[in-house]
């Protein structure tokens, strides 16, 4: 297969990568970027492990191909602590133990902060309904809201 | 397998009519990835098509919507003025998957997938939905309702691509609504689900329904004597006792572990009841 020339912005940083036609922005990221905080954990859509966003959409990245990377803005993980400094959705998850093995973590982290961006005061419901497509198998998710609450509480202070 | 972002829909139309293997049109890939992954299917070609100017759009026309075919389900949720006007409409595509999902699914993929129990169809198809379809001969526009052929089928000829969905006027005094029945609160396949489109007399009886099924059948089936069970009433118990009956008549379903026979026709009749009191209350309708 011929490979496609794509050039991007992860984390506000241009990057340029080659990737096979049918190679998935998730696998781009993991595999040629070496950006493994995104994880795969059905490649089916399902579990949210590898979620990002794409021009400001939360998206699986098991379900967008690398091409379509070409000229959008991504954000992963990699881009969420600022430096060394964590950031507060990060922090309550670590003082909130709203992880065990850590796998979904870095897809709700994500995935919590393009909610927290949208309404900044979600209700527990709009939370969970939210996160419906992150699964975790440790944590019984209520740590989880609890974690996310207290990081928007403090955001919206701040 | 070659990737193709076009730039217009002609190009896309080309390039699909000219490719002698086996195609796929990308719009969110929801359906197209997962079935790339699982070896499924093994296209020569895809085209991308977000890249097609106005093709991620929602403009006003005519009084009504035309919502581009890459329009995601989170941007129609995000569009209020379509969503007062439709939320029938918007609460079929707003039911596909989690917010991840949303954020890539289009309304025209889950068409042209052609499950019997895609979400966004049978609203689109109670709301007399126009597909605009471009293809290797030029421009057609063709109703949503004659757009699936089966599961996995449809009637578009090869090289043609929907560029956008049409959804008409709407007099006052008219709404709809979508109801499904699934096992879980999120995440999953529709066993039965119906789709509602009244318009009312300005004394509150019903001049107007269209009643559209899924899941009951290898396409949806639109129950036209269901809808005409209600004209004229004020959604009395009997109206819909007989409009319910009326859908179980047009049930051809599956049977399997999701649902049996009975249990799917049943369904469908009672998610329509349920649909027809929501439509009915939107339109302004009171009993
Ligand atoms: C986790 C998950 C949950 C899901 N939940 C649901 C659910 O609850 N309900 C439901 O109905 N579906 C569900 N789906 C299936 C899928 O998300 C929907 O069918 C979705 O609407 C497909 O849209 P898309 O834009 O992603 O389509 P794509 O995958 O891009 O395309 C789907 C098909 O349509 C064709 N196509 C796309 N655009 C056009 C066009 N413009 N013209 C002609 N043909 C075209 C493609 O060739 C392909 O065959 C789910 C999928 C996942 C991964
Ligand atoms: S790996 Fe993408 S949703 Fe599970
Ligand atoms: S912490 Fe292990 S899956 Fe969530």
């Amino acid at each position: 297969m011929t490979k496609l020339h794509v050039s991007t912005t992860i984390n506000g940083d241009p990057f340029e990568f080659l990737c096979a036609p049918d190679e998935t922005l998730l696998d781009v990221l993991r595999n040629r970027l070496g950006l493994t905080g995104a994880k795969e954990g059905c490649g089916t859509g399902d579990c949210g492990a590898c979620s990002v966003t794409v021009n400001g959409r939360l998206v699986c990245s098991c379900l967008v191909l690398g091409a379509e990377a070409e000229g959008a803005e991504v954000t992963t993980i990699e881009g969420m602590a600022d430096g060394d400094e964590l950031h507060p959705l990060q922090r309550h998850f670590i003082d909130g133990a709203a992880l065990q093995c850590g796998v979904c973590t870095p897809g709700i982290l994500v995935a919590a902060k393009a909610l927290l961006e949208k309404n900044p005061d979600p209700s527990d419901e709009e939370l969970r309904y939210w996160l419906a497509g992150n699964l975790c198998r440790c944590t019984g998710y209520d740590k989880i809201i609890r974690a996310v609450q207290a990081a928007a509480a403090e955001m919206r202070g701040a | 397998m070659r990737y193709l972002a076009a730039k217009t829909a002609a190009e896309a139309a080309g390039a699909l009519a000219a490719e002698k293997g086996l195609t796929r049109i990308l719009a969110g890939g929801t359906d197209v990835l997962v079935q790339l992954r699982s070896g499924m299917v093994e296209p020569d070609l895809i085209v991308d098509i977000k890249k097609i100017p106005g093709i991620r759009g929602i403009v006003a026309e005519s009084g009504g919507f035309r919502i581009g075919a890459a329009v995601s389900g989170a941007e129609i949720g995000e569009h209020a003025a379509l969503c007062a006007a439709w939320p029938g409409v918007a609460e079929g595509v707003q039911l596909i998957g989690s917010t991840q999902v949303q954020g890539r699914c289009t309304m025209v993929g889950n068409l042209c997938n052609a499950s019997p129990a895609g979400d966004a169809v049978p609203s689109l198809v109670a709301a007399n939905a126009v597909a605009r379809i471009a293809g290797p001969d030029g421009e057609r526009d063709c109703p949503v309702a004659d757009i699936p052929a089966g599961p996995g089928k449809t009637t578009l000829k090869k090289g043609e691509i929907i560029t956008s969905i049409f959804l008409p006027a709407r007099p006052d005094r008219a709404s709809d609504a979508y109801l499904r029945f699934i096992p879980r609160t999120e995440m999953d396949i529709a066993v039965a689900s119906a789709g509602v489109s009244l318009e009312l007399n300005a004394d509150g009886t019903v001049k107007a329904a269209r009643i559209v099924l899924g899941a009951v059948a290898p396409t949806v089936v639109v129950a036209d004597d269901a809808g005409k069970a209600l004209v004229g009433t004020n959604l009395d118990d009997g109206a819909l006792a007989a409009m319910a009956k009326a859908c179980e008549a047009v049930c051809n379903p599956i049977d399997d572990k999701r649902g049996t026979i009975e249990y799917r026709t049943k369904m469908a009749g009672t998610l329509a009841k349920r649909a027809a009191l929501i439509a009915y209350a939107r339109a302004g309708g009171s009993k």
